[in-house]
């Protein structure tokens, strides 16, 4: 290896020889790069922003409270338990499987926080393990159906929907509904809980830092392996233009009440899976079975056990959701999970830019997605609406979301982007 | 008319297969198939269409399971149950269909699976590596940080048989490698199995161009209809080696040849 590597440093470096590929070097590079990548459909986090935007010209023209601080505060409250439920859904999503049973896994879960923590006095951090696990187990059935008995996961989690929907009204018997003490930590966390101002700050400038070291690195390593490295200005420009907006968000929302400690445990739990998902061997098999699941196993990968895992990642963030889902409400009824939380999950991960048709995602699309997501709910409140309403346009979003992701898929095709 | 390779071994026997068959329903893809390949040698394995080279390539490398039979691999007999099994044994295939990832760039499918430090991917060390084994097979590949999509099928080619040289395999199998190469890259996939026989490895290829078996082949084995038809060298006359292929001396290669040459004859 030393040897081809000093071989190669008289030469020009390794990636440029190729004369026939434009390299885009420097910020106008990156900006002619980026006009390309969206032009052939690969939308990146797009659809996002101008989803934001547009709702926010909305529906602050519409009720001016909707951009209120303390209204935002209380928007990242509600998107704490969606959030990690799509947070999960990425997961299946990759492998262009789907997961049906969260919004009763999440429901599930929260019954099981009443009945063993209120009703049996289990103490709250076993409770939460014991939730998570049960939701490990549901995983585990599913990727057993789908891999023993090649069962789609499309009908093994929509007979799950069923069944846990079930187990969730069984568990929480007649009276049908648990209130969680007001006082508990639990709830406090889920309602009232605000990380302090300097932290919050603190953490609004660490994805900036990470890019600008990281990119230093790489760059001194590229460099050493003779490997063209593209030089600080679009980490540097990328870096301040992310902390500028993180800072200045930090900086509305303490006008309010600041940022909720609920919120600030999702975002690390996305950190965690994006780091699993671009920097470990099961993200790379995971996108690598989404891609084209026999070139993955003849590859050596472990195509049942990704499967497994996947389900598995899934069902148990669904079942930590709920938790989160029960402690915002401060209750566990047998309306947890019902209605809108399964399709707000999944649109969310979909409109934050993961295929449905597997081999494409991030897990930042969860945080993206939940943003559109909880802003449109949050401003159909506000609105009073009624909710056959938020149902039909909640759904509109969804189909919205699944039409530009076939768009881009097409167009991706024909401009040879996977 | 079988010639059997009565030459001296240049090596250890590394492969070795007995009454190997696979069906497929009613379908005998494979009957009763004889296969041996040592150390240092080329083994072209030729034959038409539908007959039984994907599907033997298959079960050695572990994606199809034989129904009957042995294999016998470094002296030990073995049960390849899957591809990963088989890679990790030493045995590397060029699939004809390829098997890559589209979504994936050049280097994520070069290592996938085998990937440096899975807990923290080393990127620029895979990228290093990915280039010098393009380089060495003088592959033209604008960027390596590209889709497999936007590759076209000689690159895509390249690709695979540059993943098959990484895990450094005791036998290498290539169905059909050469297929969809340029002149150059041709060469280079030849020049690249002498160098890997020389190496002291094995290697099965599979090729309908028999100017490329020719080229490298030590023994050339014959298949026809899912069975063994005879073992041949490269100085086989041309028309021996189709007479085996297809069964006769009489057949539409002949045939066709026949009336060429009376075309010729009457201008």
């Amino acid at each position: 290896m030393t040897q081809n590597i000093q071989k190669n440093l008289s030469g020009p470096q390794l990636d440029r020889a190729d004369t026939r590929v434009r390299n885009d070097v420097g910020l106008s590079g990156a900006l002619r790069g980026f006009i390309d990548q969206i032009r052939s459909g690969d939308l990146g986090v797009l659809p996002v922003v101008v989803g934001l935007l547009l709702i926010s010209t909305v529906f602050s023209a519409l009720n001016p409270i909707f951009l209120a601080p303390n209204n935002l505060v209380n928007l990242l409250f509600d998107a704490a338990a969606v959030g990690l439920i799509a947070l999960g859904v990425v997961c299946v999503l990759l492998l262009g499987e789907i997961d049906l049973s969260i919004g009763s896994m999440s429901g599930l879960a929260s019954a099981m926080t009443g009945v063993l923590w209120v009703n049996s006095g289990v103490p709250l951090p076993i409770t939460i393990i014991a939730v998570m696990f049960t939701g490990a187990l549901v995983g585990l059935l599913f990727g057993f159906l789908r891999n023993q008995f090649e069962m789609p996961s499309f009908v093994a989690t929509l007979a799950g929907l069923l069944a846990l929907l079930g187990l969730q009204l069984y568990i929480l018997g007649p009276t049908g509904s648990i209130n969680l003490p007001f006082t508990s930590p639990l709830v406090r966390f889920g309602q009232i809980l605000i990380m302090p101002a300097w932290l919050s700050y603190i953490v609004a400038v660490i994805p900036s830092a990470l890019i600008v070291f990281g990119s230093m690195r790489t760059n001194q390593q590229r460099s050493a392996a003779n490997l063209s490295s593209g030089g600080m200005s679009v980490p540097a420009a990328k870096a301040a233009i992310l902390a500028v907006a993180l800072v200045f968000a930090v900086f509305y929302l303490e006008q309010g009440r600041g940022v909720p400690w609920i919120f600030g445990v999702f975002v690390l739990f996305v950190a965690i899976l994006n780091y699993a998902l671009t920097r470990t061997q099961w993200g790379r098999s995971m996108f690598a079975v989404g891609g084209n699941a026999e070139a993955a196993r003849r590859s050596g990968i472990n195509v049942q056990r990704i499967r497994l895992s996947a389900f598995v990642v899934c069902s148990t963030f669904a079942a930590l959701g709920g938790v989160f889902a029960a402690a915002r409400l401060a209750s566990a009824s047998q309306q947890a999970g019902t209605g809108d939380v399964n399709l707000n999950a999944i649109a969310a991960a979909v409109i934050g830019g993961t295929s449905l048709f597997g081999g494409r995602g991030s897990a930042w699309s969860a945080l993206l997605g939940v943003l559109v997501i909880m802003a449109i709910s949050n401003g159909l409140t506000l609105l009073n609406l009624s909710s056959s309403l938020r149902y039909m346009i909640t759904g509109a979003v969804l189909a919205i979301a699944v039409i530009v992701d076939s768009l881009a898929r097409r167009s991706r095709a024909s401009h040879g982007r996977a | 008319m079988t010639q059997k390779n009565a030459g001296p071994e240049k090596g250890e026997l590394i492969l070795r297969l007995r009454g190997v068959g696979k069906q497929f329903g009613a379908v005998t893809a494979l009957e009763d198939i004889e296969l041996d390949v040592h150390a240092g040698e080329v083994v072209a394995l030729v034959g038409d269409n539908g007959a039984g080279k994907s599907t033997l390539v298959k079960v050695l490398a572990g994606v199809h399971q034989p129904t009957s039979g042995t294999i016998e691999y470094l002296g030990k007999k073995v049960s390849l149950d899957n591809p990963g099994k088989a890679l990790e044994m030493g045995i590397a295939t060029v699939f004809q269909d390829l098997a890559l990832c589209e979504n994936l760039d050049v280097v994520a499918n070069l290592f996938l699976g085998h990937e440096i430090s899975p807990w923290c991917m080393d990127e620029v060390q895979m990228e290093v590596r990915a280039w010098t084994l393009l380089q060495e097979l003088a592959a033209r590949i604008p960027s390596v940080r590209e889709p497999i999509a936007s590759l076209s099928g000689g690159q895509r080619q390249t690709v695979a048989v540059a993943r098959s040289l990484l895990l450094d395999p005791e036998i290498i199998m290539l169905d059909e490698p050469t297929a969809a190469l340029g002149v150059a890259q041709t060469a280079e996939v030849l020049n690249l199995i002498e160098r890997v026989r020389d190496r002291g490895h094995g290697v099965i290829l599979i090729s309908h161009n028999m100017e490329d078996v020719r080229a490298v082949a030590d023994r050339i084995v014959v298949l026809r209809l899912g069975k063994n038809n005879g073992v041949f060298t490269a100085e086989t006359s041309h028309q021996e080696l189709v007479s085996a292929i297809t069964g006769a001396s009489e057949n539409s290669v002949s045939r066709r040849a026949a009336r060429k040459l009376e075309e010729v004859g009457e201008d």
